[in-house]
């Protein structure tokens, strides 16, 4: 028996907050809790929650699964062919950011961007048959996640693509991700006229190849010390990357020019990459799907392994319940819109860079990037008060990514859907905002928060499994 | 339609802030649009397709823009002045230095990981989240105080069996009141610490048992509520077992008293051999339970709260428990007319009111109630009094969609005017209970209320006897001689205990006839 007396009484106050104040008058310590009903008040839920906290044996599945995660060492290894590297991708595939979805459910610019890729494949001759060869069922769609892979926005891949690839030093694992094609009218944000394509077919005849041979002389290269570098130097590696491209540039500019590439061709390759300030999300992204997947199916574990949009809906998976996607309508983000363009032009959130905040990067080191903090209130405190507010959700800090605002203490990381759901503190994502038509492009940015259905859902799963 | 366009030469801002500004000058009354950029070409280009710029502008990539479109010539000079203001606007001091504000604590893993030493949570969510709260508090390996109420029985048995496991107790649901290491907790009076401690099924029994104990001048070691439904057969006592045995092994701890309404027999068969292994006096109170049948060498039975507390303090200062009845004060009522007979008892505390119906109906027979410890004295209509009756306003029928009667007044109030419209009313009878959670001022509230009721009567040249007890403490936040004071003042006859103001009352309205009841028994 533990007894309740003889040790200093310390409460904490669930409810009626007046019963605090005469503990502390009697010179007790107590604690108020900011109670609402979890999970909206959804009393299943309310009772699968209570199955889950101090769970012991999904405390360790966590554990477990984090130092997984935590383990991984990505090395960006080459870029490469669509087609030819991910796993089961075969000949008419096109891959999609976000959760799985059907053709004519769609959002505009992933509509838009799809049939770029099938311009862009030659599949179809001009943009009315690509569209109704789309429609036609003759293309197979498929989420990134579903191939190891992810994508900004829409997220689209397509066979001939070039694609980042990624792998685990430590585990074998490997993870892929498209190119940056940078601002303006880009396939990402659903574009998909002429220069849009034929940017693309740039990016497959000389961009890749170049980069692909410098990565060769190089040798496979570390991401978590630039990342950490990055972090260091103001990025978040999701909506800030400047950094970080920049220091991959660095990293591959004199194997560039030792390599065999035209000149002419380097110094475009070269201009094409300086000219990106978010050049390095793409790899980051790799970077980040290479830790999680290592995290993937540890039986028990309430550890998210992915959150991501495809702009009609928000999907996450928990290590402990496979395969399975927990979803909800992908919130329109409220967030700061270029001129001309409201909340009432945007596309729902939208693609699989949410990778990054999964991860324990983007919103979550969001004390890193001073330079972005007018998204999150406009003082470096704020983008703290984000971080430390993260620190609730999380399992753990990652020790690879220090931020000197946490007296280079980790950032936190490993959600945990427990977490999200008790203590109702919703993971914030920094993201970019898709006009809702097809090809008008980015029209903001901001910071959204990931939906609680998806969590709520989510825990009453793992809840339920606790029976198998 | 106005508009402008001014360059501001070398002059750099980052784009979120200048989207701020943007979205910022877009309020100003009359502004159409509004977009303050950095003049580069591709920013160029796009705010001459939204339409908001005519002609070649002389500007480059560093130079800053902004560009307006407004209804009137005074708006665009309004929403210029602001963006120059704010332009010019030195950065917030808000300081980077300073300490990000801390977020809230939102459940109790995350107060137990901000302070690894928490010992109890004390849950007074709606009942329908009280129990997910409370499984949690045990799986984090906390006691739990659960003051909700409206949580079903099963519920009850799966959360104390789960506390049992794992070596924590349970105290309650609907447990209002508990003292722990001289800390109050939820509806609990500031009573002085000692070495009496107590287990309560009840919690205006434990609140009654220990402001007496400190009326008589000792106090409070532990004071454990398990909440009404501990003793009930499919619960077992689980938590009074454990209040006894952690009593028992406490070293503060010199006197125990057990308080409950008389428990499933076999959950007291239970019970009593716990507080038989326990090597100290335990005073047991099961209201309304036939002494004979709690047996023990260290067992001291009583017949009410008052006569616990007695005993407790009798057993703390080494001496045998008086078995006199406790004599009453020395009151003088008023002259009251032949046809007024009757006591009726306005309580907001139920087990006052339980206590005083078994009082009262010894010594006057039958006694009416909203609760009746009887199936056969429930009243038809609750709203209306009959012959002898006793009523617990803090009863459900009476709380819904109101504060309770120790919080709020007004219904018994109400309820005390109508009574003295009665002409068959001798007394009304009433509790006032003190400490944290209740009332502020009690007697402010009843004084007038009597005054009224006073008055009603004397219309029809009636008077009413107003009878009372406080129970609470000096310490109490209200102060109990202030509010006795108040009362007195008012012209109502106060006893020390429920018991004390029933014997009252019953001498009243019997005209001194009472039936003399002999040696334990009420």
């Amino acid at each position: 028996m533990t007894t309740l007396f003889g040790s200093e009484l310390n409460v904490v106050n669930v409810g009626i907050a007046s019963f605090a104040e005469p503990i502390a008058q009697a010179g007790a310590r107590v604690t108020q809790v900011e109670w609402q009903p979890p999970a909206q008040g959804d009393q299943a839920v309310v009772r699968d929650l209570a199955r889950l906290v101090g769970n012991g044996e999904v405390d360790a599945a966590n554990q477990q699964a984090f130092d997984a995660y935590a383990g991984v060492q990505p090395v960006l290894e080459g870029v490469g062919a669509a087609g030819e590297h991910i796993p089961g991708m075969g000949e008419r595939t096109i891959l999609h950011a976000g959760p799985p979805i059907v053709w004519k459910r769609m959002c505009g610019p992933m509509q838009g961007a799809i049939i770029g890729a099938i311009l862009y494949e030659g599949w179809a001759a001009d943009a009315a048959r690509a569209r109704s060869l789309a429609a036609s069922g003759e293309v197979r769609f498929a989420p990134c996640h579903h191939h190891d892979a992810v994508g900004p926005m829409a997220g689209i891949i397509s066979p001939s693509m070039p694609v980042w690839m990624v792998r685990n030093a430590s585990a074998e694992n490997r993870a892929f991700s498209n190119m940056n094609e940078g601002l303006g009218k880009v396939l990402r944000f659903g574009a998909n006229s002429p220069e849009v394509i034929a940017r693309l077919k740039w990016m497959q005849s000389t961009l890749a190849p170049a980069l692909h041979a410098a990565l060769k002389l190089t040798g496979p290269l570390e991401l978590k010390p630039l990342m950490a570098q990055a972090l260091h130097m103001g990025d978040e590696v999701h909506n800030r990357n400047a950094a970080a491209s920049g220091l991959l540039l660095k990293r591959l500019v004199s194997a560039l020019l030792k390599s065999a590439a035209p000149a002419a061709d380097i110094a475009a390759v070269v201009d094409f990459i300086a000219a990106n300030d978010h050049f390095f999300l793409n790899v980051s992204m790799a970077a980040c799907k290479a830790m999680l997947d290592c995290a993937r199916n540890v039986r028990r574990s309430s550890m998210v392994t992915a959150m991501c949009r495809n702009g009609v809906e928000f999907g996450i998976r928990l290590s402990g319940t496979g395969d399975t996607w927990f979803t909800a309508p992908a919130p329109v983000v409220d967030g700061l819109y270029f001129a001309g363009y409201s909340k009432a032009h945007a596309a729902g959130d939208l693609g699989d860079s949410a990778i990054t905040e999964t991860a324990g990067l983007g919103g979550f080191a969001m004390a890193a990037a001073p330079a972005i903090v007018k998204f999150v209130g406009g003082t470096a405190r704020d983008a703290l008060a984000h971080t430390l507010e993260m620190g609730h959700i999380t399992l753990g800090r990652n020790a690879a990514f220090t931020l000197p605002a946490l007296d280079f203490g980790g950032t936190p990381a490993g959600i945990d859907a427990r977490k999200v759901v008790d203590n109702g503190i919703l993971p914030v994502i920094n993201t970019g905002i898709a006009h809702r038509e097809a090809g008008v492009g980015q029209i903001g940015a901001g910071v959204t928060r990931a939906p609680m259905a998806c969590f709520a859902a989510a825990v009453s799963a793992l809840a339920r499994s606790l029976d198998d | 339609m106005e508009r402008t366009a001014q360059v501001i030469r070398n002059f750099y801002r980052d784009s979120v802030s200048l989207m701020q500004l943007s979205s910022a000058l877009a309020k100003v009354p009359g502004v159409r649009q509004a977009s303050a950029v950095m003049a580069s070409a591709a920013n160029l280009s796009l705010l001459r397709e939204a339409g908001m710029l005519d002609g070649e502008i002389a500007a480059g990539p560093n130079d800053l823009l902004i560009a307006l479109e407004a209804k009137t010539a005074s708006a665009l000079t309004a929403a210029m002045a602001q963006a120059q203001a704010a332009l010019r606007d030195e950065p917030r001091v808000t300081g980077t230095n300073g300490a990000a504000a801390a977020t809230a604590v939102r459940s109790i893993e995350m107060a137990v990981a901000a302070q690894t030493s928490a010992n109890l949570v004390l849950i007074s969510t709606p009942g329908e989240y009280a129990v997910a709260e409370a499984t949690k508090a045990l799986r984090l390996g906390l006691h739990v105080m659960l003051f909700s109420d409206n949580i079903a029985l099963e519920d009850e048995v799966a959360l104390k069996r789960f506390a049992r496991e794992r070596g924590l107790m349970v105290m309650g649901p609907d447990c209002g009141t508990a003292i722990i290491d001289g800390v109050p907790l939820a509806f609990a009076n500031v009573v002085r610490r000692g070495s009496i401690g107590c287990v309560a099924a009840s919690g205006t029994g434990l609140q009654q048992v220990t402001c007496l104990i400190d009326r008589l001048g000792l106090g409070i070691s532990q004071a454990i509520g398990t909440g009404g439904h501990d003793l009930h057969q499919a619960v077992g006592g689980i938590t009074m077992l454990a209040g006894i045995k952690a009593l028992g092994a406490d070293r503060d701890t010199e006197v125990l008293v057990l308080i409950s309404k008389p428990p499933a027999p076999e959950v007291a068969q239970a019970v009593l051999s716990a507080a038989r292994r326990v090597r100290k006096p335990v005073v047991v109170n099961f209201i309304g339970a036939d002494p004979a049948t709690i047996q023990g060498r260290n067992l001291f039975a009583v017949g009410t709260l008052e006569q616990a507390a007695h005993a407790a303090a009798a057993l703390v200062r080494g001496r045998q428990p008086s078995t006199r009845p406790l004599a009453s004060a020395r009151i003088t009522p008023p002259r009251l007319a032949a046809a007024q007979r009757y006591v009726r008892g306005l309580y907001s505390g139920g087990t006052f009111c339980y206590e005083a119906t078994l009082l009262l109906a010894a010594r006057l027979g039958q006694v009416w109630s909203n609760t009746p410890v009887r199936a056969d004295d429930a009243l038809a209509n609750v709203w209306k009094s009959r012959g002898h009756t006793v009523i617990d306003l803090g009863d459900d029928v009476f709380t819904r969609g109101r504060p309770h009667p120790m919080i709020d007044h007004r219904l018994r109030n109400e309820r005390i005017f109508a009574e003295a419209g009665d002409p068959e009313v001798a007394v009304i009878l009433l509790d006032i209970v003190l400490g944290h959670g209740a009332h502020a001022d009690p007697a402010a509230e009843i004084v007038p209320a009597i005054e009224r009721a006073r008055a009603r009567a004397a219309r029809h040249r009636r008077r009413i006897a107003f009878v009372g007890f406080v129970c609470g403490t000096p310490a109490d936040p209200q102060n109990l001689p202030r509010q006795e004071a108040a009362l007195r003042a008012a012209g109502v006859l106060l006893a020390a205990s429920n018991a004390g103001a029933v014997r009252m009352a019953a001498a009243i309205a019997a005209r001194g006839r009472v039936a003399r009841t002999s040696g334990r028994a009420p």
